[in-house]
């Protein structure tokens, strides 16, 4: 039966739609098109042969535990990244609030991984449920698992009960970034602040977070992270006491 | 010794940094100076294949009676211009290091567009306490 094939691929994957007499064994080797077992396993050899690092999933986790990151090559990934945003965004706001959205994404790996690596190996491993806790975790271990330093400052909102500061005199990712005038309210540590809320929500202490510039004549990059809690954090801190 | 001005001339010839940080330069329009940068772009690539041996970096510095030019070709065809006292030894050294603020902190800065005039806080700060504070 004379049948002509559109797509060598179309037919793998069309089979069963099929009416059954295009199987048989005289047209099969027109209709699969896949390479043979041989030559995939060959395929398979050359791309191990030309790359000697083990696929990214395949490598252990701790071993990047220590491993540095080019500053500059950083730099200019996250100068991109906020040119990117800027272009599909309408405003200042909206631009702070997709750099959270895709800070949130990294925040909830962060928070994942720095588990495993502190307490993956311990044997009576821990977990804080203590808001105090959870942001000393944040404004160190956190900070240091991201930035390779600690934050600046932590500090409790004088006006509001359920707001706290973490404070970077000099966050990383804002080092080489200078602000235009007119966007003057823009603070590109909004990223920061999304890896916090995702941290903060992934230990089930949700919370708004924003970051805002303080900057004073010493530290003209000064940053604070304003985290603002839900009101259930606080009542559940309450019956704990 | 003394630094007199900066330029910044981008690879199509634009002045896109000026500044002065000593008194003593004539004072010009913006207008003047984006003309003169883009005259000694025009020289800079005549010098540039005038070489009779080879290929040339092109004119490097230019002497006057009071003063010299001292012109870095980058990679990438963005000039560094600096104008200082005939004395000066260290504007080689100075270009250099100009040339690296300028990497860190407007090539990085995701505000600034490539080939645009420089308007960039922190290279300003930055250049100005290694020449020294001078008039804009």
């Amino acid at each position: 039966m004379a049948y002509t094939q559109p797509h060598p691929r179309l037919s793998v994957v069309s089979t069963s739609s099929q009416s059954s007499d295009h199987l048989s064994p005289t047209n099969s080797s027109t209709r699969f098109s896949l390479p043979s077992a041989q030559s995939l396993h060959a395929a398979a050899a050359s791309i191990k042969a030309g790359s000697n690092r083990p696929n990214i999933y395949d490598r252990p986790l701790n071993k990047s535990r220590g491993a540095e990151v080019s500053g500059s090559a950083f730099a200019f990934l996250f100068s991109e990244i906020v040119q990117y945003t800027q272009k599909r965004v309408s405003g200042i706001n909206d631009l702070e609030r997709q750099l959270n959205t895709l800070g949130y994404r990294i925040g909830t790996r962060v928070l994942e991984l720095m588990f495993w690596r502190t307490e993956g190996s311990s044997k009576a491993p821990k977990r804080e449920i203590r808001l105090l806790s959870v942001l000393t975790l944040v404004h160190t271990q956190v900070w240091k698992a991201v930035f390779g330093k600690a934050a600046d400052g932590l500090e409790r909102s004088v006006e509001n009960p359920d707001e706290y500061m973490i404070i970077d005199n000099d966050p990383p990712i804002e080092r080489h970034i200078s602000v235009p005038k007119d966007f003057s309210s823009l603070s590109c540590s909004s990223f920061t602040a999304g890896i916090v809320e995702a941290v903060l929500d992934g230990l089930s202490f949700p919370a708004r977070v924003t970051a805002h510039n303080t900057a004073n004549p010493q530290f003209p990059n000064r940053t604070t992270i304003l985290i603002k809690l839900e009101k259930s954090v606080l009542e559940r801190e309450e019956l704990l006491k | 010794m003394a630094i007199f001005g900066l330029w910044v001339i981008n690879k199509a010839g634009g002045l896109v940094y000026q500044r002065n940080f000593a008194d003593g330069l004539a004072p010009l329009t913006s207008n003047e100076y984006l003309v003169l940068a883009g005259t000694l772009h025009g020289i800079h690539a005549i010098t540039s294949r005038l070489s009779p041996s080879g290929s040339s970096s092109g004119v490097q510095i230019i002497e006057g009676e009071t003063f010299k030019l001292n012109i870095l070709l980058t990679a990438t065809g963005t000039k560094f211009v600096l104008l200082t006292s005939l004395a000066e030894t260290t504007a080689d050294a100075l270009l250099q290091k100009v040339y690296d603020i300028y990497s860190d902190a407007v090539m990085k800065n995701p505000f600034h567009t490539p080939e645009m005039p420089i308007r960039s806080e922190a290279f300003d700060t930055r250049v100005g306490t290694l020449i020294g504070s001078g008039q804009s």
